[in-house]
């Protein structure tokens, strides 16, 4: 184990993967001489050199259409996006060549590959630069929706992602790169697409967070740990496959549940697990589903507008005193 | 650029600050008699006769195909070939079969000209389970990864970059096989052509494009949606080689393609073609045509790529009417038996709903 940044550690996995197979090349913007717009990719060009690791011009429709040609041919891509703000450019290829080829073909034609970068809140960056795009992409039957909350997270989803035969949305919170944590260092670690990790263990509610709202959940449960409320707090860590077996037995233990995302509400990631929840396991319910999310607005500039518009650990506590009808 | 047309006719139109210069147009080579000409059959015998075989094919599958659709046993859209045979036959016999070919969601032909069965098509416009992308892609969607037929794709204009790709995959890989991308003229005004053609010629991408200029995007001519007229014109932006070809004229599409090839395969570099070709049939089986007049279609039938080439392969005895007609009956018996097998092929088990969606579900 070692202390590292999420993008290191995103990184390490970039890395051992590129080093692991040849059919694995990275290409985006910026990725190579600039060393990422987020650093992320950083060495990777003077490691792997200019076949591997490709720049490409400012051409997001045109390079991940180029990605999905790629892996038509059996090459397996990871394709950067400066932020996935960027990726709805290129959302005809991601939806209609990526995430449908295989069904559409009869089975013949499989495409790995990944389409990776920043998604979600940012700081201060306006409308056109922070937004939460998971429920369109978890939407699309064909695509993989996969968010790390942990730096190690992030290195074993990320390296499952880039073995996995499917397309796979890969989002990594922009906040989150300098967050530190243990990774393994183990070549061979990875964290298998499809299971929830129970991030903190408790007994009297649930707290179903991802992304930038995991640390956000644990804060808010360690203030009401003070207040005698003892929270899970489960991850689902990839958005398809949904891991609902889990988030339904942990529902069906604490009888009551918050789900906390920095997405908006309306045809969300939120509204599927409630809906889920309502489904699976609505006579454990000891109140109802309750979720905090975004405000349902383009993100706004200045400072204390955009700190209303995404949720923090204040929401989720007060969200979990309701549905434990502590007020 | 031997096939390119020499007719610039100058055009003129109203701008909105008044008469002013056109766009120069290579318009279409004026209808006449000749066809492929006597020069140009170096081939052997056996490679010219195939490439009338697969020309009347094509024809004969799709009047199938068309009489198919009007009996209800096909559905959903069906874009059919008819006229525009030589494109694909011409392209398609420049290449190996471990070439790729990806293309629009007009390609019955060119999935019969790559070496996909006129049963496994059948079957797929019939839905059945027999059929090439096994009933789940139907008419738009035909794939064979055995002869490296890459799909219809039925987004416009959406192939070209995974065009792009697949000769990137060549290139990274070392081998020296090359990518045959076709589209519709219409194609040409979406980016993804444009960031394509870029992409290819930036990067030295063994990629050709052709573009099969029919004149017409469903109901709207070129005139209408095309500020420059000139498709071919427009590699010029990229830096890439290009050449117009007479797209009714099947040794024409073969050679300028067997030039593109070599300058792929030798020099791994991309070549945009602008076939001139037109459609017969309308945009799909439920289009009845009213943007075009009867004269229209019966001008551009003078010059039909069968025609033309029948009569040149009996001008110089590669071909007798016996041999003719001998082809007719054996291609009338290969529809027949396609359409048996369509018929009988299975529907798709129901299971097959939710197979195929993901490789590792």
């Amino acid at each position: 184990m070692a202390v590292m940044t999420m993008r290191d550690a995103l990184n390490q996995a970039l890395r051992e993967e590129l080093a692991r197979d040849g059919d694995v090349f990275l290409m985006g913007e910026e990725v190579a001489e600039y060393q990422g717009a987020y650093k992320v990719t950083r060495g990777l060009l003077e490691a792997f050199g200019p076949k591997r690791v490709i720049d490409t011009p400012v051409t997001e429709l045109g390079f991940a259409g180029l990605g999905v040609g790629a892996a038509m041919a059996g090459l397996r891509p990871i394709v950067e996006f400066m932020t996935f703000n960027f990726s709805i450019l290129a959302t005809d290829q991601i939806i209609n060549s990526a995430a449908k080829m295989l069904y559409m073909s009869g089975g013949q034609f499989n495409i790995p590959i990944v389409f990776r970068g920043p998604g979600g809140s940012a700081y201060q960056v306006s409308s056109q630069h922070s937004q939460a795009l998971e429920s369109w992409y978890a939407y699309c039957p064909g695509l993989k929706v996969v968010m790390p909350s942990t730096p190690a997270d992030a290195k074993g989803l990320l390296k499952s992602a880039i073995r996995d035969d499917d397309p796979v949305i890969f989002i990594e919170q922009e906040r989150m790169y300098g967050m530190k944590g243990e990774v393994p260092e183990d070549e061979d670690f990875t964290i298998p697409l499809g299971v929830a990790e129970v991030k903190r263990a408790g007994t009297d509610a649930t707290i179903v967070a991802r992304s930038l709202m995991v640390p956000a959940a644990l804060k808010a449960a360690a203030e009401l740990e003070k207040a005698g409320v003892s929270c899970e707090v489960i991850d689902p860590r990839t958005i398809r496959p949904l891991d609902i077996d889990a988030i339904v037995a942990s529902v069906k233990k604490t009888n009551r549940v918050v789900v906390a995302e920095e997405s908006h509400p309306f045809c969300g990631v939120g509204a599927e697990i409630s809906a889920e929840i309502n489904e699976r396991a609505f006579d454990y319910l000891d109140a109802p589903v309750k979720r905090v999310s975004a405000a349902y607005v383009p993100m706004p500039y200045a400072k204390n507008l955009e700190q209303l518009a995404i949720p923090g650990f204040e929401q989720i506590v007060a969200a979990v005193r309701e549905v434990s009808y502590l007020d | 650029m031997s096939s390119q047309t020499t007719d610039r006719r100058q055009r003129m139109s109203a701008g909105a600050a008044g008469v002013i210069d056109g766009p120069k147009d290579r318009t279409d080579k004026a209808p006449g008699p000749r066809g492929p000409q006597s020069e140009d059959l170096q081939e052997d015998r056996q490679t010219l006769v195939d490439l009338l075989h697969q020309m009347l094919l094509i024809r004969r599958f799709e009047e199938k195909s068309a009489e198919s659709y009007s009996l209800g046993k096909i559905g959903g859209f069906c874009h059919l070939y008819i006229g525009q045979e030589a494109v694909g036959v011409g392209a398609i016999s420049a290449v190996r079969r471990d070439d790729y070919v990806i293309t629009s969601y007009r390609e019955h032909g060119q999935a019969l000209a790559k070496g996909i069965s006129a049963d496994a098509v059948m079957a797929e416009l019939f839905g059945k389970s027999g059929g090439c992308s096994r009933g789940k892609g139907g008419s738009m969607h035909l794939f064979d990864k055995s002869v490296n037929f890459l799909g219809g794709h039925a987004i416009v204009g959406g192939q070209i970059p995974l065009a792009t790709g697949v000769a990137f995959a060549s290139k990274y890989r070392g081998t020296d096989q090359v990518t045959l991308c076709f589209f519709g003229e219409a194609a040409v005004n979406q980016g993804a052509f444009h960031e394509s053609l870029n992409l290819a010629q930036l990067w030295k991408l063994p990629c050709i494009y052709i573009c099969e200029n029919n004149k017409y995007g469903m109901g709207t001519s070129l005139e209408r949606a095309m500020s420059s007229h000139n498709v071919a014109d427009k590699a010029a932006a990229y830096e890439l080689a290009s050449e117009f070809v007479d797209g009714m004229d099947v040794m024409a599409m073969r050679r300028a393609t067997q030039r593109a090839v070599e300058r792929a395969r030798k020099e791994s570099l991309p070549t945009l073609l602008e076939a001139r070709t037109y459609r017969y049939m309308g945009h799909s089986m439920s289009d009845p045509g009213n943007y075009r007049t009867r004269a229209e279609i019966e001008k551009y039938q003078e010059r039909d790529p069968i025609k033309l080439f029948t009569a040149t392969l009996k001008e110089n005895k590669v071909l007798t009417d016996r041999d003719l007609s001998d082809m007719e009956a054996a291609i009338k018996e290969q529809i027949e038996q396609a359409v048996r097998f369509a018929e009988k092929s299975p529907e798709p088990d129901p299971k097959e709903l939710y197979t195929n969606v993901y490789a590792n579900p």
